[in-house]
This record gives structure tokens, C-alpha cells and sequence, in this order.
């Protein structure tokens, strides 16, 4: 675990989608930082004998049988949605790019 | 007589199921208690009076005909997480103002099958992140004890609305402490299941591998009836328990003989204040003296909870929320291209402390960075189950406090974000392992306030995995022998503001 | 010209990534249909659509079909596998995170037999496949040619979105665009005969990509790779992979450097060009997805699927192969329509080892039946009368001079409409070649008799007036007589005359 300058938040945020204004990046730099000052005491424990727990309940093989269900009619599947065009729903130009 | 919305879900189930009331009835009472209460306490973001009308009918008419519903006619109020199909579903964010749901949660369905009424969509901390209610985006919910402060979070609104007696029952949701810590500050009785043993189909996702339903009541019975009602396997789910489920309802107890009930050497109170370390003491005695054999156990690695958790539920919650972009639904602000158009609404939607969460959870995904925080959290939670496991084994429950103190007044954390953190201290390790707990009130603390004006405080039991009966049997001993929960009411009730 | 010393002097390395929709009744995980080109968005539910609150349940069929495709090319199957979240935002993609696989898949390893043109015999080995979902199409609008460069806007249909999709990996072992399309070949036909997919590209259910690098003769370092995208048939495969050799061999040549990029097949042009100039490592932050659980896959499960697995193409070449001279064209048309390989072979085991015998039947099967078939309007496949069984039949009747070749043919076209039988029939029917000297030569007598004419114009030296008298032999005999015996017995009779 690093704890040099820590994490770089414009970088993060871009990740994620999320714009951030001057003010905004200022203050959650400042948290974060905080943050990640807590968060490094799990650097004290000794976990290299020790198996990363992803979900607490041992379920294994869940699975579906493949036989269909009643899908929603598009009237209810769109019915949130922004903006339509037609039976889809339509979204601003799409700017090819790396993520 | 008292009038209905006073009533504990039993004792209106049992009205109703009698024909000695209608469901009808109750929901009038119902609704003018709500309409006394909301401009004080504020619990709900949206009234659903239609759909519990019609509901309400359905049950008669299900009575009339002879059936018996485990919950006829019980008011319920649903945690704004959770779908209800035809009601608007905002898990108290602005990126989902007014989307109207177009399915049900399978726990909710479960309720309105068993004869609940749907009053109305109760108010949380954004997506479900905070410990006091004053992350949403879309209300205030204020603390029926003492309307300057929290409820308590993030199911700040269903806590209220049930100490508010603005319903009987309310679903709640907890992902580290979202249930018991609010439970605790408002007075009621509040339980998180072992993980899984109720289905998340329906619920908001704020971290899939925590994220809990579980029950709102005023009595450990009724939060029993409701969580039977709940419980159980559903196929809509990959992470529900197929294993049948115990009927806790019928497991409830008058004492705790032969019971070992572990305090955990590292939960020492004192530092919580003299008022409240006394409070606990008390309520560990009085456990004894119901017969239980208190024993001493430890979770060395309970206080790397808070840490572990930050990284973990951030990281889960990170890309459970990539999916608020305004391309399907919800807010969009227009951008002119689709990459624009998120940045964009993802900032407007959404509020500062879920915007911080995304951050850091990207972050301890990201590349360089995984195995240094996720990972590693990851294990630490190993840790933490492993330590529960130890203490499972000298002791059959384990009693602590329900969240770091008693309700604060808003404004009162700053924005220091990890002081806000620490109201979960105690609830977090459980639910990094998976466990069962629930808190039941355990007495008052003034913290200041005039005599007779004391704010709840909640006990925390907890149970190994599955064993969902033995706690609420044990909490019922507890809740009949002490009545802390059953015999004082909060003071907006009587008009005191 | 230089280019000749370069091409001795480099090889092509290639590999490529194909993604594969699978052939199953809903899609991957929730139970909307999986077929394609229905109404826009009527596929779709709040699972498909990342609708709040809703939760994906994994397909057991999809899950079987992957290792179905990797016990089928003798890859093995981990006891263990999982799924993860890969995340990146995209329009069409609903949770703006993929479910997919990253470091442990349902397949690992594997190895992709196939045929040259010429007959002769390749292999490029896997490195893996896993278990995704696809993701919904974008339709842009405004740039004219339906292309994303200079759209003003995008259309969405989220009718694929979670179609469940089986990626596969190859090692960069191929050395040539015909070794490519070979290996792509029989990666499809092996999904063909499995019946997994309908591996369509024109559909969209096959998609591929190649990596290309070229390297030093004998060197064993890899070079800049570059990902080829957008070819949409698997000639198009062909002519990118050879003309991003060339443009590689060209750079080097030129003293340039080749860097690693993504490039797009323009098929009008028949050239590469760049997609992505500045390559920036993608940060797509893979963790387990927690709303799932781990696969285990049990040996009893596996070996109960290894035992459905049937007969895979390049098994069904080498098998009809060996049982008869085909030239590799017909043997290419056998294995494209696997009942046709599956009945040719199922034919040719009724007499093993006897190649006249198995012949025979294929010049039957790719002769006379697909004629009928094709004239027909239907296929081996869906056709019941004809059976290996009375195939088999037909061409041993014909073989042993049972019946004449035009019996023969009529009785096909019988069986074909009727089944039964042939063996029967002819019995029932006497319809067994006439072949007994003493028999025929009195149909001659006759015949010699009946016309003089005939007679006269051979005596007279017209070879071809042999051919009216056998075939007025053939008339009376209704067909039945031995044509060669016949024409023997009338040049014997009209020599002695
Ligand atoms: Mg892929
Ligand atoms: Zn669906």
C-alpha cells in the first residue's frame, strides 16, 4: 500500500465519470487523503496466509434454468427514459475514445 | 382504547383477521396520524395513499372470504430503496427523482402478499451511504425524541416513521450498521438478517456482498412476524439462502437461561461517557439476571472494521452506481456528446457523499491500487469472520452497543467524513461477516437535554449465521423483562417539540 | 526489389479473439428471450435493462455450452471459476459495467485442429474461454453512412443487451491469414456441430478479431501487435490479416517502427487503417462480482456433458478421410452440414473397412440424394424417411448388380418419399436385375426377331444400332435385365447369324 501523495483525484473521477469542479476537487482531496490516512492501518495486519473473503454466505452454482419469463412492454421499459426516438432510446453523439 | 396506528402489527393483524376492524379503518387512522406527524418529523418522501386504499380493500376482501393474513392490515412504510411498483423509487437521490418503479422488490411483494398497507416511501441517506439521515438529497427526517437531531441513518425515515407511529412496520435496509444504528437513535427495534436470508431483488444496490433488508418495529415480535413474512429463498436472487427458514415468531422467550451471551473485551463503553457506559453495564446485568451466563470473548480484529469496510462498500458501490448515466432513466443533463452527458449528470445527480464513495472506490479498483486495497480488505474481512467464528464458540450471542452514541444534533459532524464513519464502529464488523444482529432499547441518555427529555439507546445482539431465532427469542426476554422499548413514546407524540 | 529480402526475413505472428453468441432459449442472466431481431427493445426486462434494485441470475445452459466448446477441444476445465465486473462506460452497455471473466474462466487451454485447402493439417492452441454478456447496439445517426465518425446522435436497442456470449482466445500461433481462416473455420464448425451457436457473422452471433505482429525468422520475441477490427466475413479475415502483414513488412522495410494499435478493416478499400492512434492502457478495474457466486465445476458434471459432446468436425474429417477418396472440396461440403457428415459417417459404419462400399454411399449421398433433396426444398437434416440404414440398402443393391442403376434410382426417390425398406421392396416387388443367361437370351431371341431392321443396320457395320436393341431388351424386361449381359448375349447371337 502506497501512502505517498495518495490518490489522484481528477485521474479517479474521470474513471468514473464525474465531473468535478475546482472547489469540489480541493475538498474531496482533502478527504479522500483522510480517508486513505484510516484506511492504511490494514497495512499493519499480516494477511499473506490468508484468503480474500469476496461474499460471507458458501454459496457455489447458482444458477437459472434457461426457460423464459414475460419481458416488460416497451411502453414500461422506456417509460423513464430521457429521451426516445421511435422504440429506442437516443443518446448524444458517441465520442470514440479511450476509456 | 387506543386508536389503531398505536397498535403493534400483532395486535392489528389480529383486529383484522377478526373482522373487529377493517383494513380500511386502520388506514384511515393511519393516515391522520401520518398527517399530524409528517410536518414534525418528516419520515416520508412520498405518500402512497392510493396504492394502500386499494390494498387496503384487497385485504378486507381476502378477510371476508375467510382468509388469514400474517400482517393483515398492517401500515407499512418502505424504504426509498426499495421498488414498489407504480411508486416513485428515488433511494433519496436527485439522479432518480420521480422514476416511477416498474416492478417490486420481492421483500416488499412478500409484505403486500401477507396483507401490509403500503403508506408511503420513507426518507434515507442517498443510496443508502450515511449514518444520519442528512445525506438525502430530496428531504429532512427528523428524530421524533428530539426534532433537532438525527434520526440516525440511513434508514433515518423508516425509524421515524415507525417511532412516529406514522406506521407499524417499516422495511429497512444495512449495509454496515443502516438498520441498527437509526433503530437505536429512534427507539425501535431494528434487525439485519444473516446475508442472504432476505432477497436484494428490488433493493437499490449500494455494496451487493452487505447489502441487507431487514425489519422496523416498535416490539421484537412484530419485527419477528415481519421478518418471517420476508425471509426465504428467492430464485431472483444468486446470493439468497436456498436453506429453509425457522419461524422466529414462534421462537421468542421470557428468559435467557442457558444462554452464553459474549461481551467483546475490545467494546469497552467508557469511552463513550459515563451516562452511556452505565446504560450498557446496566443492560449487560440485566442480561445475567435473565439467566444468561456472560462470558468475556475478543475480536482482535474489529477495530480494522472501519477501514476495511471503507474499501470494500466504496468499491462495490462505485460500480453498482455506474449505472445512473441518464441514458435509461432518471436525470440527464444534456452534454454535447454521450461521454459530456455523464460527467455532467453524474455530477448534478449526485450528492457529496456518495460522489466521495464512488471516488474512493474507483480508486481501490483501480490499476496499481487493487490488490494494495481491495484485496487486502478483502482478506482483513477473512479475518474478521474468523474472529466471529472464535467467539461463536465460547459464547451462543454476543451484546454490544448499537451505534457510538445517542442521536446528535444535525450539522454536528462536520464534514469530516470519518467522524461520521465512526457512528458505525459497532455494527460494521457484523456485517463484514455476515451475521444476524438486531437492536432492541436499552434505556436513555439525557446528553444534556431537560429531565424526562432523554434520548434511546439501542443494545446490540448478535447471532452466529442462521440463527436469526435465537436472537429475536433472546431480544424478546430482554425487550419484556427491561420494556425500555415499550412504555415511554417520544415526546412529538404529546405535542413537545 | 527489397521487399523480397523482407519477406524471407520475417514471419507472421497472428492470434485472434473471437466472440461467440450462444444458442440458448433466454439470455444470460434473466429470463428474456435470447433471439434476434425482434421489435427494438422489447426484449428486455429490469435485469437487461440495469434497472435499480434488479440482480442477475447466471443461465445453466449458457454455463454448460462454454465448457461444452472447451471439452470439445480438449481443453481442460478448472474446478473452480467465477465471475467478475469489467467497467467502462458505454451507451449500449446497460450497468455500464460487463459481466464477464478475468482470471479465472470456465475453459483454459485447448487446441484448435483444422485442414488447409490443400488437405494438409494445422493447429493453433487456446488460451482460454470464458463466459460474458453482450451488450445491447447502437445505431448512429446523422454522419450518412451510418458510421460513429460525424454522427450527431446515437439510437439504442437493448433487445441484446445480456445475450450470452462465449469469448475465446487464441495463442499467437497462427502464421498465415489461410492458417487463420482455417483455424476460424473449425472453431465454427465445432461450435456448428455442437449445436451452441449459430455462428452467423453476417448475424453477428461470430465476431472476430486478429492480433497481428510480424517478427524475424527464428526470432521467439513478439513484436508491436496491432488489433484488427471490423471485418464482417471470414474472406474479409483473410484479406485484412494479408494486408496488415504486407503494411507491417512495408513499415519495417522502410526503417519505420510498427506501434501498437487498434485498426479498422475497410473492406471497400481492402486496407487497415488506424482506429485508435494514442494507446493508453484501459483501467477497467475487474473485481468479483459480488451480486454472484463462484462456479464449481464437479468432475460429474463435467464427464456428463463430456459424454453429449458427439462428433466434432475435425474427427468427422479425419474419419471420412480415411473411409473414402473424397477430394477436399467434397469433403469441405460434407463437414459444413454436420447431419450430412453425421449421416454419411453413420452410413459408412455399417460396413467398416470397405471402401468400395463407403464410396459408394458418399457418391449416393453427395450425388443423387442431395439432387432430391435440393429439388425438394428440404435438407438431410429434416428429412426422416431415408435412413443410413436404407441408404446403405440402396448402394449395396446396386454394388452386388442386384438391381440396375435405374431401379436403383427410382427406388431412392421411393424410399426418399415413403421410406421402408429397399432390400424389401425389391424382393416384395421383383425388382431384382435380371441376370440369368438362360432368361435374358431369350428375351434376345425375341428381340432379334421382333426387329429386323435394327438387326440389319448392325450386320451392316452401324456399331450404334447395338445400343436400340439393348435398350428394346431393357423395354421388355420392364428394366430388369443386366444391360451388359444383354448387349454381350445380342453380339454373340448376331456374330453367329
Ligand atoms: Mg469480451
Ligand atoms: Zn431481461
Amino acid at each position: 500500500m502506497s501512502s505517498g501523495s495518495g490518490i489522484d483525484v481528477r485521474y479517479v473521477a474521470r474513471l468514473a465519470r464525474l465531473d468535478l469542479s475546482e472547489e469540489e476537487a480541493v475538498l474531496y482531496q482533502r478527504q479522500l487523503d483522510r480517508l486513505l490516512e484510516h484506511v492504511e492501518s490494514l497495512q499493519r495486519l499480516d494477511v499473506s496466509q490468508v484468503a480474500p473473503t469476496a461474499q460471507v454466505v458458501p454459496l457455489t452454482n447458482v444458477l437459472r434454468e434457461d426457460v423464459p419469463v414475460p419481458s416488460l412492454d416497451r411502453a414500461a421499459a422506456l417509460a423513464g427514459a430521457p429521451a426516445r426516438e421511435g422504440p429506442f432510446i437516443r443518446v448524444p453523439r458517441i465520442i470514440e475514445e479511450q476509456e | 382504547m387506543s386508536a389503531p396506528h398505536e397498535w403493534s402489527a400483532t395486535r392489528i393483524a389480529a383486529a383484522v383477521n377478526a373482522g373487529e376492524i377493517s383494513a380500511v379503518e386502520v388506514l384511515r387512522a393511519q393516515q391522520a396520524q401520518i398527517e399530524r406527524m409528517e410536518p414534525e418529523v418528516g419520515a416520508f418522501l412520498s405518500l402512497t395513499a392510493g396504492l394502500a386504499q386499494e390494498q387496503a380493500r384487497r385485504v378486507d376482501e381476502a378477510v371476508a372470504a375467510g382468509r388469514r393474513l400474517p400482517l393483515a392490515g398492517v401500515p407499512l412504510a418502505v424504504k426509498d430503496n426499495m421498488c414498489l411498483q407504480g411508486t416513485v423509487t428515488t433511494a433519496g437521490s436527485k439522479i432518480l427523482a420521480g422514476w416511477v418503479a416498474p416492478y417490486t422488490a420481492t421483500a416488499v411483494a412478500r409484505l403486500l402478499e401477507a396483507g401490509c398497507l403500503p403508506v408511503g416511501k420513507a426518507n434515507l441517506d442517498e443510496f443508502a451511504m450515511g449514518s444520519s439521515c442528512e445525506n438525502s438529497a430530496l428531504g429532512v427526517t427528523r428524530n421524533p425524541w428530539d426534532l433537532r437531531r438525527v434520526p440516525g441513518g440511513s434508514s433515518g425515515g423508516s425509524v421515524a416513521a415507525v417511532a412516529a407511529r406514522e406506521a407499524a412496520l417499516a422495511t429497512a435496509s444495512d449495509t454496515g450498521g443502516s438498520i441498527r444504528e437509526p433503530a437505536a437513535f429512534c427507539g425501535v427495534v431494528g434487525m439485519k438478517p444473516t446475508y442472504g436470508r432476505i432477497s436484494r431483488y428490488g433493493l437499490i444496490a449500494f455494496a451487493s456482498s452487505l447489502d441487507q433488508i431487514g425489519p422496523i418495529a416498535r416490539t421484537v415480535e412484530d419485527a419477528a412476524s415481519m421478518y418471517d413474512v420476508m425471509a426465504g429463498h428467492d430464485p431472483m436472487d444468486a446470493t439468497s439462502l436456498p436453506r429453509p427458514v425457522e419461524p422466529t415468531a414462534r421462537a421468542l422467550r421470557d428468559d435467557l437461561r442457558g444462554l452464553r451471551v459474549g461481551l467483546v473485551r475490545e467494546f469497552d463503553t467508557k469511552g463513550l461517557g459515563v451516562e452511556i457506559d452505565a446504560v450498557y453495564r446496566r443492560a449487560y446485568e440485566q442480561l445475567a439476571a435473565l439467566g444468561a451466563e456472560v462470558v468475556e470473548v475478543a475480536l482482535p480484529h474489529a477495530e480494522y472494521g472501519l477501514a476495511t469496510y471503507y474499501l470494500i462498500a466504496p468499491a462495490e458501490a462505485s460500480s453498482n452506481l455506474a449505472r445512473f448515466d441518464g441514458v435509461r432513466y432518471g436525470l440527464r443533463v444534456d452534454g454535447g456528446s454521450v461521454q459530456e452527458m455523464y460527467g455532467k449528470t453524474r455530477a448534478a445527480g449526485f450528492g457529496p457523499e456518495v460522489k466521495r464513495r464512488i471516488l474512493i472506490g474507483t480508486y481501490a479498483l483501480s490499476s496499481g491500487y487493487y490488490d494494495a486495497y481491495y484485496v487486502r480488505a478483502q482478506k482483513a474481512r477473512t479475518l474478521m469472520a474468523s474472529d466471529f467464528e472464535r467467539a461463536f464458540a465460547a459464547c451462543d450471542l454476543i451484546a454490544c452497543p448499537a451505534a457510538s452514541s445517542a442521536a446528535f444534533e444535525f450539522g454536528a459532524k462536520g464534514d469530516d467524513p470519518v467522524a461520521m464513519y465512526l457512528m458505525d464502529y459497532y455494527t460494521i464488523p457484523m456485517s463484514l461477516a455476515g451475521l444476524p444482529a438486531l437492536s432492541v432499547p436499552c434505556g436513555f441518555a439525557g446528553d444534556g437535554l431537560p429531565q424526562g427529555r432523554e434520548l434511546p439507546l439501542g443494545l446490540q445482539l448478535v447471532a452466529p449465521l442462521y440463527e436469526e431465532a435465537r436472537l429475536f427469542g433472546a431480544a424478546h426476554a430482554y425487550e419484556q423483562a427491561t420494556r425500555f422499548g415499550l412504555d415511554r413514546v417520544p415526546p412529538v407524540l404529546e405535542g413537545v417539540r | 526489389m527489397s521487399g523480397t529480402v523482407v519477406e524471407q526475413a520475417y514471419e507472421a505472428v497472428i492470434g485472434i479473439e473471437c466472440h461467440v453468441e450462444l444458442k440458448t432459449v433466454t439470455k444470460m442472466f434473466c429470463g428474456c428471450r435470447n433471439e434476434f431481431g425482434g421489435d427494438p427493445d422489447t426484449q428486455v426486462c429490469p435485469v437487461c435493462l440495469a434497472l435499480p434494485g434488479a440482480l442477475p441470475v447466471p443461465n445453466r445452459v449458457a454455463v454448460e455450452h462454454v465448457v461444452r466448446a472447451g471439452l470439445a477441444l480438449g481443453a481442460v476445465i478448472p474446478p473452480f471459476s467465477k465471475f467478475d465486473r469489467k467497467n467502462y462506460f458505454y451507451p449500449d452497455m446497460p450497468k455500464n459495467y460487463q459481466i464477464s471473466q478475468y482470471d479465472m474462466p470456465l475453459v483454459s487451454g485447448g487446441v484448435v485442429r483444422f485442414r488447409r485447402d490443400d488437405g494438409s493439417e494445422g493447429s493453433c492452441r487456446l488460451t482460454r474461454i470464458h463466459l460474458e454478456e453482450d451488450t445491447g447496439k447502437s445505431t448512429h445517426m446523422g454522419s450518412g453512412d451510418g458510421r460513429i465518425a460525424g454522427s450527431t446522435h446515437s439510437l439504442v436497442d437493448f433487445n441484446r443487451a445480456g445475450v450470452p456470449l462465449m469469448e475465446v482466445v487464441s495463442e499467437p500461433e497462427l502464421r498465415s491469414a489461410e492458417d487463420a481462416v482455417a483455424f476460424l473455420e473449425y472453431l465454427r464448425l465445432t461450435f456448428l456441430y455442437l449445436g451452441i451457436s449459430d455462428v452467423k457473422m453476417e448475424e453477428g452471433s461470430l465476431r472476430c478479431d486478429a492480433n497481428v505482429s510480424i517478427r524475424p525468422v527464428g526470432s521467439t520475441e513478439f513484436g508491436a501487435k496491432t488489433e484488427i477490427k471490423n471485418m464482417n466475413s471470414f474472406r474479409s479475415v483473410g484479406r485484412a490479416i494479408e494486408s496488415e502483414i504486407e503494411r507491417q513488412r512495408n513499415v519495417i522495410a522502410a526503417g519505420g517502427r510498427v506501434p501498437q494499435e487498434t485498426r479498422g478493416w475497410d473492406e471497400a478499400n481492402g486496407v487497415t487503417h488506424s482506429m485508435r492512434s494514442k494507446e493508453q492502457a484501459h483501467d477497467y478495474r475487474y473485481f468479483p462480482d459480488p451480486d454472484l457466486v463462484p462456479l464449481t465445476l464437479a468432475a460429474t458434471w463435467v464427464d456428463e456433458l463430456r459424454h453429449g459432446i458427439g462428433l466434432v468436425p475435425i474427427v468427422a474429417y479425419e474419419r471420412l478421410e480415411h473411409a473414402c477418396a473424397l477430394a477436399p472440396a467434397q469433403l469441405r461440403q460434407l463437414l459444413g452440414d454436420p447431419a450430412l457428415a453425421r449421416f454419411l459417417l453413420a452410413t459408412v459404419e455399417l460396413h467398416p473397412d470397405d471402401g468400395a462400399f463407403a464410396q459408394a454411399a458418399a457418391n449416393w449421398l453427395l450425388g443423387d440424394v442431395l439432387r432430391i433433396l435440393n429439388e425438394r426444398g428440404t435438407s438431410i437434416g429434416a428429412q426422416s424417411t431415408l435412413t443410413p440404414r436404407t441408404l446403405a440398402e440402396c448402394a449395396e443393391l446396386a454394388m452386388g448388380g442386384a438391381i440396375t442403376s435405374k431401379t436403383a434410382k427410382e427406388l431412392l426417390e421411393r424410399v426418399m418419399s415413403e421410406g421402408g425398406s429397399p432390400k424389401e421392396i425389391v424382393q416384395r416387388e421383383g425388382l431384382a436385375q435380371l441376370s440369368d443367361p438362360a432368361a435374358v437370351a431369350q428375351i434376345v431371341a425375341q428381340v432379334i426377331s421382333a426387329n429386323a431392321k435394327s438387326v440389319a443396320d448392325f450386320q451392316a457395320g452401324k456399331e450404334n444400332a447395338i445400343k436400340a436393341l439393348v435398350g428394346q431388351v431393357m423395354k421388355v424386361s420392364k428394366g430388369k435385365a443386366n444391360p451388359q449381359l444383354a448387349e454381350s448375349l445380342l453380339r454373340e447371337r448376331l456374330k453367329q447369324t
